[in-house]
């Protein structure tokens, strides 16, 4: 029995800390988050120096052949340095995309590239429904020729669009409401007729897209894996999903609670540290209770994605729920522990504050997820 | 660090268990099918009062029986009683008997919190005349430590006992003595030197409780049971050999003490247990003409429980494996305590939500659900809230312990 992290990913956690601590100060961040663009080339191109992007690729295609719980380990870095880059959307969404779905020659094709960094993916498949079900995918998949299909219609909250060198698009090869007909298509970002809408939200650390194809033509061969047979690959990445964004706001908790906490050990009012009023010392330790627990959820979480398959789904909307919760319950109290700076743009605590919340609502708001929850515990 | 790692690496988080470690959860669970006690009733069907004689004796039984089958302080070094057994076997035995549902031990005060710290902190003689009678539950022991003016500020306590010749002489009361009633032999945490600051004056005495100028006074619960006690001390005699570690060091023993008794607070199997009772009770009664499982209000707060539940259950491994493995258990026992009894507590109340006003009705009352336990387990997992280091005194020891925070002024 032992039920925790190997020394190999405690290591693997030391050293993406400091790294980031170097590449991704809260200055660096605050820089990408003010810029247009969302982005910095230089620190993506750092990152790829480091492998993370080719961390679940296999060793074959010049991954790091690394599973689910690494990845969550990465996450969580990136998630306390509120990093922007896009190894959620791209090394983790797209990479268990391509993982799972792509033929033997399209993994040959891409998985080297995507492992380099050399090239970067993101996935289109919500609609203005939000829904997670198959019902949620009716952007129609129209056969144009017999070796062309055509899109006309539009994707919402497609992340990290604007960096992304190919889209994979979920889409109806066959009309119904059910997982039966639901195709993957991968469209480069530059194909003509596809445009892309940037969709700010008040979490400046990751871009958000509208993506609306107007007739735009794509080739037969970009299907990625079955035609029709797609919905089985969305719904494993789902799970992903929920874990990665949870693995995100255990890092970023973390880190919000650290800094409120440091915050409560300098400022003094009526004479001493406010940290040393219970008040100030109980919602410390409130948060602590909570991130506590929630990380070794977390981490059942993730290993059970590839561990324990029956229990995947469950294990993920349980931890999307909780850290859902948790992050946002966190950061509300480390604003207040700083009291009227924390509520300043100028003070950093307020990007953690919104990509908490942001974290909360995306993917399945943890409300959504206890229904799966109860539903997933044959309630 | 790239690229440098062993294949199959990813999936060392390891769940399981040994054969052997797999093994010895079998054997203890069909020892239990076979040998738990039948539950005795009282006339309406519900469990006997703590001080009923019936429920003593039966109490004592089976924990002779526990002990012949080699179930008791199994933790224990080998030389005193014990098994050696490590942390793993330990947990697998107490999961079994939560989920059998098996009576506490009625001398548990003696195994989990004296017997250990005799061993620690004892002299040979001590251990020789104590130890084997706890096992037995020959002996039953109760903790003399609150006091009225000294609860959560226990180390401000004032029994106090002087030196006269080979004995201490002690005048004081203690209060929320569990078991009082009917225990043989009480640790008591005393003030031997009141000169010295609070916490380097208090010593950590053995005293019979048949000893002349004890009287023990049972206090009502909001329960309506007798749970514990106050214990008046008047002139008691107490051997000088009776103390534990040295003259005004009690604080040292007793603080290890309490730490074993945060543990025994938290139990999460006993979590997992009441969750799993609550999903039981709400697929049996209705809400608006369907299954109160249906309701999706219900659902919601029913899920938001279990995934706290699940957290701990997660949580609970990792200390498991920390322990295990050697690493340092940190603020660990403090968390444990203040999450898992706030959310007992929040389960008995989601309960009484299911129950609607059937949740008021009290044992013995017709219609009543579950023989009434539910309104008086929401109680009582009030009281272990409070218990054992409040949660607000466990905050205060996670701020500063855990985070470094400063002590209040």
């Amino acid at each position: 029995m032992d039920f925790g992290l190997t020394d190999d990913q405690r290591l693997l956690a030391e050293a993406a800390r400091q790294f980031l601590a170097g590449e991704s100060t809260p200055q660096a961040v605050r820089r990408i988050a003010e810029d247009p663009q969302g982005f910095s080339p230089e620190l993506n191109r750092r990152i790829a120096e480091q492998g993370w992007p080719g961390l679940l690729i296999p060793e074959a295609y010049g991954g790091l052949g690394l599973g689910i719980l690494d990845a969550a380990v990465i996450l969580t870095e990136l998630g306390r340095a509120l990093t922007p880059a896009p190894f959620l959307s791209s090394g983790v969404l797209a990479t268990t995309l391509f993982l799972s779905a792509a033929t033997a020659a399209q993994r040959r094709a891409w998985l080297p590239r995507l492992a380099s960094g050399e090239v970067t993916a993101t996935v289109a498949w919500l609609e203005d429904s939000e829904r997670f079900d198959p019902a949620g995918i009716k952007l129609p998949a129209r056969k144009a020729r017999s070796d062309q299909i055509r899109l006309s219609g539009a994707k919402l909250f497609v992340l990290d669009a604007q960096v992304a060198d190919v889209l994979i698009v979920a889409v109806r090869s066959k009309r119904g409401v059910g997982p039966d007909g639901v195709s993957l298509l991968l469209v480069p970002r530059d194909t003509p007729n596809l445009e892309l809408t940037p969709l700010p939200t008040i979490d400046r650390t990751r871009r958000a897209y509208e993506v609306r194809f107007d007739d735009v033509a794509v080739p037969r061969s970009h299907l990625l894996g079955g035609e029709g047979k797609a919905w089985k690959h969305l719904a494993r990445m789902f799970d992903v999903a929920c874990v990665a964004i949870a693995a995100e706001s255990q890092g970023g908790a973390e880190r919000a609670l650290e800094m409120a906490v440091e915050y409560a050990k300098v400022r003094e009012q009526f004479g001493r540290a406010i940290g040393s009023f219970q008040a100030v010392k109980h919602m410390a330790a409130e948060s602590f209770a909570d991130i506590e627990p929630s990380r070794s959820l977390l981490w059942y979480a993730a290993w059970a994605q590839q561990a324990i398959p029956k229990d995947a789904s469950r294990a993920a909307s349980m931890a999307k729920a909780r850290l859902g919760d948790v992050y946002s319950r966190v950061a509300n109290r480390a604003v207040q522990m700083h009291g009227g700076i924390g509520f300043t743009w100028e003070h950093d605590i307020h990007f953690w504050f919104k990509r908490a919340k942001v974290n909360e609502l995306s993917f399945g708001t943890p409300t959504w997820h206890r229904e799966r929850v109860a539903q997933l515990s044959g309630w | 660090m790239t690229g440098r790692r062993l294949p199959g690496d990813t999936a060392r988080m390891d769940l399981s268990f040994s054969k052997e470690d797999e093994a010895y959860r079998q054997e203890v669970r069909a020892w239990l099918r076979k040998n738990l006690p039948k539950r005795e009733t009282d006339a309406e069907g519900g469990e006997l009062t703590l001080d009923d004689p019936r429920r003593i004796a039966n109490a004592k039984a089976w924990q002779r029986k526990m002990y012949d089958a080699g179930y008791v302080a199994t933790g224990w070094p080998e030389e005193y009683g014990g098994h050696g057994a490590s942390i793993l076997r330990q947990s697998i035995l107490n999961e079994e008997l939560v989920l059998a549902k098996a009576p506490t031990l009625i001398g548990m005060m003696g195994i989990q919190m004296l017997g250990p710290t005799l061993i620690r902190t004892g002299t040979d003689e001590q251990r020789k005349r104590f130890l084997p009678k706890i096992l037995t539950a020959e002996e039953l022991w109760c903790q003399g430590y609150s006091e009225p003016g000294s609860g959560s500020d226990l180390a401000s306590l004032k029994t106090r006992a002087e030196l006269d010749g080979d004995f201490f002489v002690v005048n004081g009361q203690k209060v929320w003595t569990s078991t009082a009633q009917f225990a043989d032999w009480m640790f008591c945490l005393v003030r031997t030197d009141p000169s010295a600051p609070k916490h380097k004056g208090i010593s950590y005495l053995l005293i019979d409780m048949k000893s002349p100028g004890i009287t023990v006074r049972p206090l009502v619960q909001m329960t309506g049971q007798a749970g514990f006690n106050e214990v008046f001390f008047d002139n008691v005699r107490v051997p000088r050999k009776n103390l534990v570690g040295n003259l005004n060091e009690g604080w040292i023993v007793a603080n290890s003490t309490l730490s074993f008794e945060r543990n025994m607070l938290a139990s999460t199997t006993r979590t997992q247990q009441l969750m799993s009772d609550l999903v039981r009770l709400a697929g049996r009664r209705t809400r608006n003409g369907g299954k109160a499982l249906k309701d999706p209000v219900v659902r919601q707060r029913l899920a938001e429980l279990e995934i706290q539940v699940e957290a701990m259950k997660f949580h609970s491994w990792k200390q498991l494996s920390d322990g295990i493995h050697g690493r340092s258990p940190g603020i660990g026992a403090s968390i444990n305590k203040l999450v898992t009894t706030e959310l007992n507590h929040a389960i008995c109340a989601a309960a009484l939500d299911v129950l609607g006003g059937y949740g008021g009705l009290a044992k013995g009352a017709p219609h009543v659900e579950d023989r009434g336990v539910w309104p008086i387990d929401w109680m009582f997992t009030l009281g272990m809230i409070i218990g054992g280091g409040t949660s607000q005194i466990q905050k205060n020891i996670i701020a500063e312990r855990g985070l470094g925070m400063p002590r209040s002024a």
